[in-house]
């Protein structure tokens, strides 16, 4: 019983400690963010790593879910007689809630992953001490350019995610089935708000990118530098990152959409 | 004499709560190339770190130029580690950049020069090592001696005052041995640089060296010029001259009664 106590104890301790680490960590970053800017040929490398590379990934899942929203969607709205709102049902939950958090998750095991490994493999190699002996700070030179790299990707991923989502349940619901065309894009440029859905949905995915990124670099950077201290990092990162877009998800949404 | 480049006064240091380095005090004189000796694991490595300024000692001082590098502040101390440069023991190149990358990068971060004069430099710096042929491999491609020249064209791109090589000549051939312990002597006069080697190879060392100092169990244990050592009649550094098992030099890392370990008891 005592023994169950002081493990729940020394969990919510380290919790606390990480928690602590990684706000002194997001503060370096940004402190040492100019580099990124200013050699922005950095950054661009990143972006590219990142995002590019996370495109097909995302592009195709995107359609995927687009495609079984316009049939679920169809199935249910046509018992209410109301197929031609379809449009807007596979809009709304797309730019409010699927874009952002699923292309979120994808992107933390596609991309997230990948830096958190690359990153823990040059502390393992020394490459990182290297660097600092060199003068060179390693947060300015690698982990700054990473994160930022991350957190412009997402927000783009996350509306090319939306967009490929559409087309699939316009694929499903207007060519497949049959539902009237000119209603179901009707419909949905009449029932999303600017700033009330796509400006939200947006936010959303800018805090995902934040918060993903930001996990990445730090799992990396902290890791334990041998080959089983990087495959936990990777772990970490995957597993932390899902948690916190769930998590903010929620907090956000019953901030942002509370009718 | 002029004061020394680095001193270190009576340096404690520990990981944690494993002393590695109890009572060390040495000085590495302007100009000069200086060994440091010791066992595997006697903390050769640490010591490089505490004067790079990458751990802190305990308790007494490492100087550099006169500065305490543990009290320097960030700023200062990255420009110190402008001026100095570092062998890592095991290379560490960045495994993203191709050897010329490599070796350019620290020009590319700390100078202003035209991208012709930093493709001179760096050949040339290869060109130092042998290695001028392989500038576009990638680390990956190459093999540990190689990467360890690499390393070292990397380190001493800068031109620093100060060089530190962390095992120069581990996994080197005899001919590169030869040639890289002359160009590590070549460079520390041409640029009136002072070098320090860490090193196991005591028969390369006595060649090119200044000055050596033994360490063991977190003390320096003797010291003295190459031609000291040769006639020395020190155990410990008779031991290690002449590669013996048994002496004042521990072989085995510290641990319990090895019967007691074999036969069922905790080790
Ligand atoms: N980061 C670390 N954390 C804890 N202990 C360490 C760390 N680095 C080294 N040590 C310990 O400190 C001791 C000295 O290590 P160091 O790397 O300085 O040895 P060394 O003299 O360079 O050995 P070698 O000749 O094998 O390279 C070792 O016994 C090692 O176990
Ligand atoms: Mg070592």
């Amino acid at each position: 019983m005592l023994g169950v106590l002081r493990k729940l104890g020394a969990l919510a301790i380290n919790g606390v400690w990480r928690l602590g680490f990684i706000t002194r960590f997001f503060w370096m970053v940004l402190l040492y963010s100019g580099q990124s800017f200013t050699r922005l040929h950095l950054t661009i490398r990143e972006l590219y790593f990142s995002g590019v590379m996370s495109l097909l990934i995302i592009l195709v899942s995107g359609l995927f879910v687009g495609l079984v929203l316009g049939l679920q969607g169809y199935e249910t709205l046509q018992r209410y007689g109301a197929s031609d709102s379809l449009g807007t049902l596979v809009a709304l939950s797309l730019v409010r809630e699927l874009g952002p958090v699923v292309a979120g998750l994808l992107f933390a095991s596609r991309a997230g992953s990948a830096v958190t490994a690359e990153i823990g493999l040059m502390k393992v190699t020394e490459q990182l001490k290297a660097m600092d002996m060199m003068a060179v700070s390693p947060i300015a030179r690698v982990v700054a350019p990473r994160f930022w790299g991350g957190v412009i990707s997402m927000p783009l991923l996350a509306a090319l995610f939306s967009a490929m989502g559409v087309f699939g349940g316009w694929l499903i619901g207007v060519v497949a089935i049959g539902v009237d065309d000119g209603a179901f894009w009707a419909q949905m440029q009449a029932a999303v708000d600017f700033r009330y859905d796509v400006i939200n949905g947006v936010i959303k995915s800018c805090v995902f990118g934040v918060a993903v990124a930001l996990i990445a670099v730090f799992e990396g950077y902290d890791c334990v530098p041998t080959a089983e201290g990087v495959s936990r990092a990777i772990t970490r990162t995957v597993v932390s990152s899902a948690l916190a877009i769930l998590a903010l998800d929620f907090v956000m949404t019953s901030f942002m959409f509370r009718g | 004499m002029s004061e020394p480049l680095v001193r270190l006064e009576n340096v404690r240091f520990a990981y944690g709560e494993r002393a590695i380095l109890r009572d060390i005090s040495l000085s590495i004189p302007r100009g000069k190339v200086v060994a440091i000796m010791g066992g595997s694991g006697c903390g050769k490595t640490t010591l490089l770190r505490l004067i790079g300024g990458q751990e802190k000692a305990r308790s007494g001082r490492v100087l550099v130029d006169g500065q305490d590098v543990a009290r320097l502040g960030r700023d200062d101390l990255y420009a110190m580690r402008r001026r100095m440069g570092m062998l890592f023991q095991f290379g560490a190149l960045f495994t993203d950049m191709s050897v010329f990358d490599n070796v350019a990068f620290p020009l590319r971060e700390h100078t202003e020069l035209s991208p012709e004069l930093i493709n001179d430099l760096v050949l040339m710096k290869l060109h130092a090592v042998g290695l001028r042929g392989a500038a576009k491999l990638m680390p990956a491609e190459l093999s540990g001696g190689m990467a360890r020249r690499v390393a070292l064209a990397r380190t001493i791109a800068l031109d620093p005052m100060l060089l530190m090589y962390d095992e120069p000549f581990t996994g080197l051939d005899p001919i590169s041995l030869g040639v890289i312990g002359q160009l590590i002597r070549r460079l520390n006069d041409a640029l009136g640089a002072s070098s320090v080697i860490v090193t196991h190879d005591i028969q390369e060392s006595l060649q090119i060296v200044d000055y050596i100092y033994f360490i063991s169990e977190g003390r320096v244990v003797a010291e003295g010029t190459p031609d000291d050592i040769r006639n020395t009649s020190d155990p410990f550094v008779h031991q290690f001259v002449h590669a013996e098992a048994d002496g004042p030099v521990p072989f085995h890392y510290p641990a319990g009664d090895y019967a007691t370990a074999l036969t069922g008891g905790a080790a």
